[in-house]
């Protein structure tokens, strides 16, 4: 890792030391298959069950209301699917325009085949309207809402909405995928049915996720095969994976307080300096009401894929809401949803912080991104100091 | 990550020619903040030899469009104008040693630059400025049918994603895609892919219930994006179209673009998800209130 400053904790992570170690004898010499009658695979299944535990520790949750899953986009498929299952085909689903594509695309092909669907907008600030909200739920099917955006870090009033769906009879999924780890979550708290998080955003490998369904909420398995998860998810175990997960999910419950105060602090720190010495630059989403580790900044008159890649120069990860970034010709859906213009959506960068970063990579940011920022203006037809020529 | 050949990066991070020609003879300019990528392209012309002496760009854009235009202006420099309007967008990414099939719209921005910055040397229009709304076919990045036509012939086309690699149409809403595969079908004579057939006679209280969800799903999220609105005023049945009367609000209200975004944007937008004989007019009676 040496030379690289990782500022793209929100995409993915990198495997903690201690989960590495802990996964290695079961890619080894431990390869039982937990459902198998010996001693070798009756350690395997101990070590899946020691990480259910630490998983729903993390949350708040009983061990058996844990299934684990290949990815966060299984979760969000199987809890969307199965929220809507007591329904039939007619239940509608209401979610939200800002979606990871792990649900928005999933609601999109189910409208395009014929189901309801509405989807809730956002404001400026990437917030929705509760009493749109609470209005939509009248005769709703399933409520599917993120946690925290994934661009933007922006929050959804979760402990709003979760008793609003529980009044009105409403399954109700979240895609916790950017909060767990970052922020402490309590299910017995907070009346959700399903919520899905993923391994490879709190430093586990890619490969492993997790689905919360609470005790009595309606589930449709999405894999079809064997009894493994309780009949509820076909398919041997991911058991390097899974025990990666559960050690992943240990140190994050030790991380929190660290994430609340030294990670919001570098955050902080870094997007108040980027915010003061670019001119032009303009933070997205409401600056309150955030992930402690994310800040997503739009640079006027300048293209996100050109600031990224001279970025990458300086040995400096990060992501943009820029549509050149992956192929597509238009912005992101979240900055487009929020109303942001196309003059700034093109020049969003997301930095995505995590506790193992450091305060020198921080100043390190501070300070080469301004001379890039100027070095793109200068190129840009765009919002030049003069004009003349 | 894109696969970028060695020298478009090199041209990306060391951009040859970057900035404007003092008193340029020749000036053009292409593409717009809201298509995410634009270039300014600025010669010399010796008049007597009608040689570019220099020319330099500046580009907002990715890494390949700022590559693309730099390139261009070391291709130019030393041409007649005539050898200039020779080069293609083709001779651009060969120069870079090839771009990725999603960026090759990169390269044609730049060839029309060019085209413009010549046109207007020559005291011609610049190509493309005067838009047929009905030869308009992808109404996010304003990509014409013609331009279609010309990239499907250059460079044998033969898909609605490949049109979108060169051209940018289709790659916005996406509801130009069908006509695009129109277009590919005519150009290359093959039969024409089956299109839904629309029901020609609807009661008022039916056109009226299309043209709102029309506004509703497909107008105001894009105007609204540019912090403007519409509002519907009145539909009425005429014998040589439906009338449709609008209020543009917000930002489009005082835009300068209003008529082109009422005639190309709404007007357009309504053919085609409603009636093809739609025709969309200006509420006058509150202009005088603003």
């Amino acid at each position: 890792m040496s030379g690289t400053i990782y500022f793209d904790n929100n995409a993915t992570t990198f495997v903690a030391p201690e989960v590495f170690e802990a996964m290695k004898p079961f890619l080894a010499e431990e390869y039982g298959n937990p459902s198998s009658l010996y001693k070798l695979a009756g350690r395997a299944k101990a070590a899946v069950d020691a990480a259910r535990e630490d998983v729903a520790a993390l949350i708040g949750a009983e061990p058996d209301e844990i299934i684990f899953t290949s990815c966060g986009t299984e979760s969000d498929n199987a809890a969307v699917l199965s929220a809507l299952s007591g329904g039939g085909a007619g239940a509608r689903l209401v979610t939200t325009s800002v979606e990871h594509p792990a649900v928005l695309n999933l609601a999109k092909r189910m409208e395009k085949e014929g189901r309801p669907v509405t989807f809730l907008g956002v404001d400026s600030r990437g917030e929705l309207d509760m009493d749109e909200l609470r209005g939509s739920l009248d005769g709703a099917g399933a409520l599917s809402v993120m946690w925290a955006n994934n661009e933007t870090g922006i929050l959804f009033p979760i402990e709003e909405i979760a008793p609003l769906a529980r009044e009105k009879g409403v399954p109700f999924h979240t895609d916790a995928v950017q909060v767990v780890g970052k922020m402490p979550i309590d299910v017995k708290e907070m009346p959700v049915d399903y919520l899905a998080l993923s391994g490879h955003k709190l430093h586990a490998p890619k490969g492993v996720a997790a689905l919360f369904v609470r005790r009595g909420a309606p589930f449709r398995e999405f894999l079809v095969g064997g009894h493994q998860e309780g009949g509820r998810r076909g398919g041997t175990e991911n058991v390097a994976g899974i025990v990666g997960l559960g050690v992943a999910a240990r140190l994050a419950r030790e991380g929190l307080e660290d994430e609340r105060t030294r990670v919001r602090a570098m955050r902080d720190r870094l997007e108040e300096g980027l915010l003061s010495t670019c001119e032009d630059a303009h933070l997205n989403g409401d600056p309150g009401n955030r992930l402690p580790n994310t800040s997503d900044i739009s640079f006027d008159f300048i293209e996100g894929e050109s600031i990224l890649l001279l970025l990458d120069r300086e040995g400096i990860c990060a992501s943009s809401g820029s549509a050149c970034t992956t192929g597509s010709l238009e912005p992101s859906h979240v900055l487009q949803a929020m109303g942001v213009p196309y003059t700034s959506a093109h020049g969003t960068v997301r930095l995505s912080l995590s506790r193992y970063n450091t305060d020198a990579e921080v100043e390190r940011v501070l300070e080469v991104m301004p001379g890039i920022v100027k070095r793109l203006r200068q190129l840009s037809p765009f919002g030049r100091a003069d004009p003349a020529g | 990550m894109w696969n970028y050949s060695p020298k478009m990066m090199d041209y990306f991070l060391h951009p040859r020619n970057a900035g404007e020609v003092e008193s340029p003879d020749a000036t053009g300019q292409v593409g717009n903040l809201v298509c995410g990528d634009s270039m300014k392209l600025t010669l010399k012309i010796d008049k007597e030899t009608q040689r570019i002496t220099d020319a330099k760009f500046l580009t907002f854009g990715c890494a390949s469009a700022i590559a693309s235009a730099s390139a261009l202006t070391e291709l130019v420099k030393g041409k007649t104008v005539e050898e200039a309007l020779e080069l293609t967008d083709d001779d651009i990414a060969s120069y870079l040693e090839g771009l990725p099939p999603e960026k090759m719209h990169c390269s044609v921005l730049g060839a029309d630059a060019l085209r413009a910055a010549i046109a207007s040397y020559r005291g011609e229009a610049p190509p493309e400025s005067v838009i047929d709304e009905k030869d308009l076919v992808c109404h996010c990045f304003g990509v014409t049918r013609h331009k279609i036509e010309d990239a499907v012939r250059a460079h044998g086309l033969t898909t609605v994603d490949e049109v979108t690699n060169y051209t940018k149409a289709g790659g916005g809403c996406g509801k130009c895609k069908d006509r695009i595969a129109e277009i590919i079908a005519d150009v290359r004579g093959e039969a024409r892919p089956a299109r839904p057939e629309r029901p020609s006679k609807m009661t008022n209280l039916q056109l009226i219930k299309l043209v709102e969800e029309a506004l509703e799903k497909d107008i105001r999220p894009a105007l609204r994006s540019d912090g403007g609105d519409i509002e519907l005023v009145d539909v009425e049945k005429a014998p040589e179209g439906p009338r449709v009367t609008v209020n543009l609000k917000g930002r489009c209200a005082g835009c300068a673009a209003s008529g082109i975004t009422l005639k190309h944007f709404v007007e357009q937008t309504l053919r085609q998800r409603v009636d093809p004989g739609i025709h969309v007019i200006e509420d006058e009676t509150d202009r005088g209130a603003e």
